[in-house]
């Protein structure tokens, strides 16, 4: 009963990781219809702006020092800033242009973050020990869960119906949602295509640096690849998903955290250091079975 | 006074010219039907005066002001409404969001209200059904889904392509009721793809006859709805 707690407490955690970070890439995706490939980066970026640019191995730690309810809201903002910048230097030039393009500029622009932070950093990942109370375990029917899972799923809940209340609520969000089906009959009404661009940018840099924030308490190191493996799955999420649609991802990116987890402790033995192809071998097959996703959206009409 | 002036507007499509020089103006209050066979740039002409394809050369203007290069939501926010073919109802939003989404540009909101009601009343349907989803309608339904939505925007110049497809005669009616009773009383310029000649014969107004992405006809709309002149202008050959 507890190891299945745990399992459950271990799925739902690494399954919220994985749908805050796909929510991100579909909330672009639906009002742009680019893959944004920089979001890992932008992941990275939020964990290295937490510390003083230098080359030792040590961290020297600076914005880290703040007290988390300062620093949690100047992350976000680094987060929404580097994503809006990155719309409105290089994005916004290829709006036009064909999805395979700007997937293309996407990496670009990755590649741009990375090595800055290459120069600023130097390669070598660093330890940061943010918020160490975070990885003391409590106790849930037994089980002993980390602190940080406990506060990833709550955050992901919360964060989820915030979005949601957003996205049916308010004004702006009736405009994003208008605007991810049919982007020239939204702009043909009035609503202003640079507003919901730049919004769903900044909204989905946020959700970067909350997935940075999460993973950097719970490794400890800051490395500049750390944001690739986590929007790799995120973008295998919202494709299974059905690209546009953020149900979808959001449940897709929870589907990948369970069966990984569910993998990891269901394989036998030997087969457990290749529990990655057993996951990727299931997403082989729901595409099979349903190449527009599991989650269709309404519409996959091009934008203009 | 003239409101809406197009002065010598082209439009390409790659190799193709959809518009060729097309001019007119247009006053406040006034009624322009456009009418042509199919591939006769009708909806491109509609198209680029609400923003949407890119004029190749000529001027657009608005109240005197040059529109051509404008965003399609600038161009909705000086007061040009367009329903386009299709009519591209957001099928994920309610039916009262699909309204609503026009009134961002507003700020009258005691007026947006009246709007409102004044929609619903005139389309009781929408309102029965406004908290279901727009996708489930029908293709009349969206019509009307669709013309009432524009009308959310106040628009000063109303450009609507083909509002009769898929109405049932007896709305379509109420539908030109409407729009000639918006005409009269807050002087709203309408401009109108139709391809049913009855109805400009009954709403009077102006009319040009486009072909191959040129106006080849023009005049009084009574007049050349009832004339030969249609069918040869649409065969190249008069009746006999």
């Amino acid at each position: 009963m507890t190891a299945l707690l745990q399992i459950a407490f271990d799925a739902l955690s690494l399954g919220s990781l994985y749908a805050i970070c796909a929510l991100g890439i579909a909330l672009i995706f639906g009002v742009m219809r680019l893959v944004n490939f920089a979001q890992g980066d932008y992941i990275a970026f939020c964990v290295f702006a937490l510390l003083w640019p230098s080359i030792d191995a040590t961290a020297i730690v600076f914005l880290g020092n703040l007290p988390w309810f300062v620093l949690v809201p100047v992350v976000l903002m680094f987060g929404a800033g580097i994503s809006v910048a990155s719309e409105i230097l290089v994005f916004r030039r290829f709006r036009n242009a064909n999805p395979a393009t700007m997937m293309i500029a996407s990496f670009a622009v990755g590649f741009v973050i990375q090595h800055v932070l290459l120069l600023l950093f130097s390669s070598r990942p660093k330890s940061i020990n943010l918020w160490p109370a975070l990885g003391l375990p409590v106790e849930i029917l037994g089980a002993r869960i980390p602190l940080l899972q406990l506060i990833t799923i709550i955050i992901t809940v919360a964060i989820l119906i915030a979005l949601t209340a957003f996205l049916r609520r308010t004004r702006y969000g009736l405009e994003m949602r208008a605007a991810a089906e049919n982007f020239t009959m939204a702009r043909m009404l009035g609503v202003r295509a640079n507003g919901v661009i730049m919004l769903a940018f900044a909204v989905s840099g946020a959700l970067a640096a909350a997935v940075g924030l999460i993973r950097v308490t719970q490794t400890g190191t800051a490395d500049i690849q750390m944001g690739a493996s986590v929007m790799l799955v995120a973008f295998i999420a919202t494709v299974i998903g059905g690209l546009g649609s953020l149900t979808g991802a959001v449940l897709a990116g929870y589907l990948i955290g369970a069966a990984s987890v569910v993998m990891q402790v269901g394989l036998p033995l030997e087969a457990r250091p290749f529990r990655d192809a057993f996951v990727y071998g299931a997403v082989i097959v729901s595409l099979i079975w349903r190449p527009q996703g599991l989650f269709a959206p309404n519409s996959t009409k091009q934008r203009i | 006074m003239t409101l809406l002036t197009l002065d010598k507007v082209s439009v390409r499509y790659g190799q193709l010219r959809a518009l060729r020089e097309v001019s007119f103006d247009l006053g406040k209050g006034e009624t322009l039907f456009v009418t042509g066979p199919n591939g006769a740039g009708k909806s491109t002409l509609l198209k680029a005066i609400a923003g949407v394809v890119a004029v190749a050369s000529g001027t657009i203007g608005l109240d005197g002001k040059v529109i051509t290069s404008c965003a399609p939501e600038d161009i909705a926010r000086l007061g040009i409404s367009l329903v386009p073919e299709g009519r591209e109802i957001f099928g994920s939003l309610t039916i009262e969001e699909n309204l609503r989404l026009g009134t961002g540009i507003r700020s009258d909101r005691a007026a947006i209200a009246e709007d409102l009601a004044d929609v619903y009343a005139v389309f009781p349907m929408l309102k029965e059904r406004r908290n279901s989803s727009a996708g489930v309608l029908s293709g009349g339904q969206q019509q009307m889904l669709a013309i009432a939505r524009a009308l959310m925007t106040r628009p000063r110049v109303l450009a609507i392509d083909e509002p009769s497809l898929g109405l049932a005669p007896k709305i379509i009616d109420q539908v030109y009721e409407t729009l000639l009773k918006l005409r009269d009383q807050r002087g709203l310029t309408l401009l109108i793809v139709e391809q049913s000649s009855t109805r400009a014969l009954l709403s009077g107004g102006r009319m040009i006859l486009m072909r191959s992405g040129e106006i080849i006809l023009q005049g009084d709309a009574r007049v050349l709805a009832s004339g030969h002149s249609l069918t040869k202008a649409y065969f190249g050959y008069e009746e006999t």
